[in-house]
């Protein structure tokens, strides 16, 4: 859809539109590069204060992602007064604000319109030193793969629906509202290649998404994906979202090991909310880089692949 | 005997959620359940699995006609899922480094499978894991109440012999080699403590 729109020509545009990548990338000066990023959503979890917890921990991730820090975000409230009340909203707006002084980044304003439907997300501008910016470009052959945060959020918020696995939503909430702020200050610490966050497409989409656009093609080991509590269950019992399946039909180069079960696969399409990053570095640093995001509190963290060899995104999960 | 169940028009997950309240009160035949996407067939036909039901799809048009055997579960309402594992205790508490703490978590773990539902179909014990089915153990009371509920509990005769507990035996059988590699061998899951 977006290629239907002139692309943008300016030589300071460092990161635009072309690697599907999770934010802009603007040259400022020397030193400088402004980041830029938007989004918004319908809400997940029934609680309003940890809706916009969320929310904006999804929204902050973006400017995680590529290896800058949030100094200004911007709410986006689309929200029903009349059917939900002041209380709702002021609450959700409290839970992003909390979220954002805890990023040390300051909230300057927003916009909010009467929709049928509650929507919350920031609008979110960061900065970062050019030569430290993190595109999902520059896996290389050789990179082991990390990620963050554990998966199945999207399946635990489905078996909320039908009243099963708490603890699992419980465990979920938690990792959701978490922001990838301890993750992106680590990593800047080390040379990674490359990195991205874990959202909407499933863990499968975006690992996709960081292999096409490094033009390499990844193993995944399955056994190693840290999985939120209660995710296979749930799986298993069927409370899979819509998401999952519309991800997994648009996925077309996967190819999975016979031993991988459709739990498992169900989980690496499953579409989630304010994810982990995923990072690739180069093999030689990546037990140190996982050792330390486990010191400092991110004790999901996993090598969870490596990237193979040149290709087009191709991903072989055993 | 058949019971229809509609769940055409129905967001997810509420197919499965009415699926899931139509099965338990199936006392028997089958429950035929219609969706009209395929996300929705996916996703009943998973859980119908999960509980060990038989299974059958059949499109018709647009839609999908999903009919559950509940058959299996009726009779012995949890020997699908017994069938699957057995649990082999090597030795006389849990885990390595402190034998305080071990001595504290095989408590903790033998009250905990007597509150699960899903119970395993064996335990074995071997070695010094034979102390835990003799007079004195402290964890007879549990393994008294899983042998109530139809869980087979083994122990290894050469051990007993060794520890001069054979006469001491107070829950289960006595077991040989064979037996006990006969009875990992055959499980679905075996897991090792």
């Amino acid at each position: 859809m977006l290629r239907q729109l002139k692309k943008p020509q300016d030589p300071r545009l460092l990161v635009g539109i072309d690697t599907t990548d999770d934010a802009g990338v603007y040259l400022l000066n020397e030193n400088t590069a402004l980041i830029q990023t938007v989004d918004f959503f319908t809400p997940i979890v029934d609680d309003p204060y940890l809706f916009g917890q969320i929310a904006a921990a999804n929204s902050l991730s973006d400017v995680y992602a590529m290896g800058g820090k949030p100094l200004t975000t911007m709410n986006i409230v689309a929200f029903p007064l009349c059917k939900l009340g002041p209380d709702v909203l002021a609450a959700i707006l409290k839970g992003g604000q909390d979220k954002v002084l805890e990023a040390g980044a300051v909230t300057v304003g927003g916009h909010t319109i009467e929709d049928t439907e509650p929507k919350f997300g920031l609008s979110v501008t960061g900065i970062a030193h050019p030569s430290k910016i993190l595109t999902n470009a520059g896996a290389k052959p050789g990179d082991s793969l990390i990620l963050t945060k554990p998966l199945g959020t999207g399946i635990l918020a489905t078996a909320a629906r039908a009243e099963l696995f708490a603890e699992g939503l419980q465990e979920a909430i938690k990792s959701m509202a978490t922001l990838n702020k301890t993750a992106a200050e680590v990593l800047n610490e080390f040379n990674a290649s490359a990195c991205t966050d874990i959202t909407g497409f499933g863990f499968l989409g975006h690992v996709h998404e960081l292999a096409a656009a490094s033009g390499v093609q990844v193993d995944i080991a399955a056994a190693n994906l840290p999985l939120l509590p209660q995710a296979m269950e749930a799986a298993d019992m069927g409370l899979v979202p819509a998401g999952a399946y519309a991800n997994r039909s648009y996925l077309q180069t996967v190819r999975f090991a016979d031993n991988i079960s459709e739990a498992i696969k169900d989980i690496c399409f499953d579409p989630q909310t304010s994810g982990g990053l995923l990072i690739s570095i180069a093999a030689n640093q990546a037990q140190d880089l996982l050792a330390t995001l486990q010191d400092r509190g991110i004790e999901f963290a996993r090598i969870v692949g490596q990237v193979k060899g040149s290709g087009k995104g191709e991903i072989y999960v055993y | 005997m058949s019971t229809e169940l509609d769940c055409r028009g129905l967001a997810c997950p509420q197919p499965v959620i009415n699926t899931k309240k139509a099965l338990d009160k199936l006392t028997e035949g089958v429950l035929i359940v219609k969706v009209d996407n395929a996300v929705a067939k996916e996703n009943v036909s998973k859980f119908a699995v999960s509980q060990g039901c038989g299974l059958s799809i059949e499109q018709q048009g647009q839609d999908f006609s999903i009919s559950i055997t509940k058959g299996k579960l009726t009779d012995n309402e949890d020997s699908a899922l017994k069938a699957a594992t057995v649990i082999l205790f090597s030795q006389n508490m849990l885990g390595h480094g402190s034998e305080e703490l071990g001595s504290v978590l095989i408590k903790s773990f033998m009250f905990t499978l007597t509150q699960s539902d899903r119970l395993p179909k064996t335990l074995l014990f071997i070695n010094s894991g034979v102390k835990l089915t003799v007079a004195g153990s402290p964890v007879l009371e549990h393994l008294q109440v899983l042998a109530e509920q139809g869980v087979e509990i083994l122990s290894c005769g050469t051990c007993l012999d060794f520890y001069n507990l054979k006469e001491k035996l107070a829950v289960g059988s006595i077991s040989n080699m064979y037996s006990i590699l006969d009875t990992l061998t055959a499980a679905d899951k075996a897991i090792t403590l």
